[in-house]
């Protein structure tokens, strides 16, 4: 469904975030891209969906490598996408349902009553129907992110994207957020990409996981096997062992900016 | 040899920022006037809620404004015309300074610090909450989405609001003509429509259509140059106040100087 090869993504300045990324993902299945701030993994999900453009290497999407293709090309895969942002990203100047029937009305020509009825069920999906005329700020920060999602499943879209949906609610609201995840895959089908630190989240949801650290992937696998797993970095962060103290705010950016590999080391010599 | 390089510098980034205020404007063309071809239509309830807000809800402010300058125009000229005798001049002082320069200018002015700030803001905003991410996984482009309703609305409202204020400053003016110069207002309205030509007024008017232009440009590329955080929004909002108030006064000169050297032959 999606594959992702020696992906290399760089900041202005030669900063590189991502040091060459390979991993697939299968149709149908929850991937949980787990990793501390810094580790580039919300830089990654930004790469998949087009945000960022990679420096070098290929992200395949629906036979697409989607570094390499022309804008109208790109934005025809997207309408196979869903994203929900980490704040949800809705439009404050529209109400919920219309910020639901946003792709409808630009990427179809669906009869106006028709749209009514698709808003009326995407916000049924996710828990919060006959709040169609409430604007974002009405809502709170739960409700925003169920609203989110409804508009990234406006268009049914194949592939859904979630940038740290847990991120910023109380425990309760976000096992909500993780229950809605699982309804989604239960019912659809869908791939669906999630990107978050909180492991409670990603071993209830995940089929997979991989563990980003510093630009690479340091692990991969299943639920089952990131637990057993011997790799200190894994370790490390499913046991949630703080990292040594840094000393100033140049290490803590060099430290997250170093790749982890001898190769990198010579790179980033280099781009300085 | 240092000061020549800064202000190389300080040339080349001013250019490679007028190139992108262009381009922007060049993109808004493109979906204004290309993009209906290709099957995607112009946004017009966008472009009219636009023009409601930049257009209509500043006549008030306008007006007011407007006709305060139409009387100190008077005054000034005044200062100047009675050692002269010739108060009968006034009429024709303010019809001209209004038309051709303040009218298209002072509504340029109000139009940055109502507008031009909201766009830099709006766009701002939207860029820190992820919005304009969020438009751009939608496959909506965020140029034909926000920019160029503005532009349309802009292109549209200045020329009219300008008419507006040189109106409003003729009616300025004749208050104190009528109060002071034995005027009645029959009168000086025709005195005031026997001074212009329709040159005047459509030079103003040009320029206005210009001002509209790079407000809205200034405003939008501002807005998308917002970096992360909410005070870099109130930072980007002072910088479009600024820039376009420079780049608006520069546009004046050189339509101003083109009008100016085209007129004389």
């Amino acid at each position: 469904m999606i594959s992702v090869r020696d992906l290399r993504v760089s900041y202005g300045g030669g900063r590189e975030i991502l040091h060459g990324i390979t991993f697939d993902v299968q149709r149908g299945e929850t991937l949980v891209i787990l990793g501390g701030s810094g580790s580039g993994k919300s830089t990654l999900l930004r790469t998949l969906v087009g945000l960022e453009k990679p420096t070098s290497g290929e992200v395949w999407i629906r036979g697409k490598n989607f570094a390499a293709i022309s804008e109208e090309e790109r934005d025809e895969i997207r309408k196979h996408l869903g994203m929900s942002f980490q704040g949800g990203a809705l439009f404050g100047s529209m109400t919920v349902g219309e910020n639901v029937a946003l792709p409808l009305r630009e990427h179809t020509k669906l009869e106006e009553s028709t749209v009514e009825i698709m808003v009326r069920l995407k916000l049924d999906q996710v828990g919060l129907s006959g709040f169609e005329d409430f604007l974002p700020s009405q809502l709170s920060g739960g409700m925003k992110k169920r609203a989110a999602v409804a508009r990234a499943l406006a268009m049914d879209p194949e592939i859904l994207f979630f940038d740290e949906p847990s991120a910023g609610l109380d425990p309760i609201i976000a096992a909500g957020i993780d229950q809605l995840i699982l309804e989604l895959k239960k019912a659809y089908h869908m791939t669906i990409i999630v990107v978050t630190h909180e492991l409670a989240s990603a071993y209830l949801i995940a089929d997979r996981m991989v563990l980003i650290n510093k630009g690479d992937v340091v692990a991969m696998g299943t639920v089952q096997e990131m637990q057993n797993s011997k790799h200190p970095k894994v370790r490390q962060f499913l046991d949630r062992v703080p990292e040594p103290a840094v000393a100033q705010e140049l290490d803590y950016l060099q430290m997250l900016t170093e790749p982890s590999t001898k190769s990198g080391e010579g790179r980033q010599g280099k781009s300085r | 040899m240092e000061a020549v390089q800064q202000i190389g510098e300080k040339v080349l980034g001013g250019l490679s920022y007028l190139g992108s205020l262009t381009m922007l404007a060049g993109r808004s063309a493109y979906f204004t006037f290309i993009g209906p071809f290709h099957g995607k239509p112009v946004r017009i309830q966008r472009a009219v809620s636009q023009a409601m807000e930049a257009g209509v809800r500043a006549l008030p402010i306008l007006s007011l404004i407007t006709f305060f300058i139409g009387m100190i125009l008077a005054l000034q000229a005044a200062y100047e015309l009675r050692r002269f005798g010739a108060m009968s001049y006034v009429a024709s002082a303010v019809a001209l300074s209004m038309t051709r320069e303040l009218g298209p200018l002072i509504t340029a002015v109000i139009v940055i610090g109502r507008s031009g700030s909201a766009f830099a803001a709006e766009i701002g905003t939207m860029k820190v909450t992820e919005e304009i991410d969020a438009l751009e996984t939608m496959a909506i482009n965020p140029v034909s989405f926000l920019v160029a309703p503005k532009f349309v609305a802009m292109i549209l409202m200045l020329p009219c609001l300008t008419i507006w204020a040189n109106f409003m400053g003729i009616l300025g003016g004749s208050l104190f003509g009528i109060w002071q110069a034995d005027f009645t207002f029959t009168r000086y309205i025709t005195a005031s429509l026997d001074a212009l030509y329709l040159r005047d007024v459509i030079t103003g008017l040009i320029k206005s259509v210009m001002f509209g232009v790079t407000i809205t440009a200034v405003g939008c590329q501002e807005g998308f140059n917002t970096g992360g955080g909410a005070e870099q929004v109130g930072r980007s909002t002072t910088k479009a106040v600024v820039v376009s108030i420079f780049l608006v006064i520069l546009v004046d000169l050189v339509f101003t100087m083109l009008f100016f050297f085209l007129g004389s032959d």
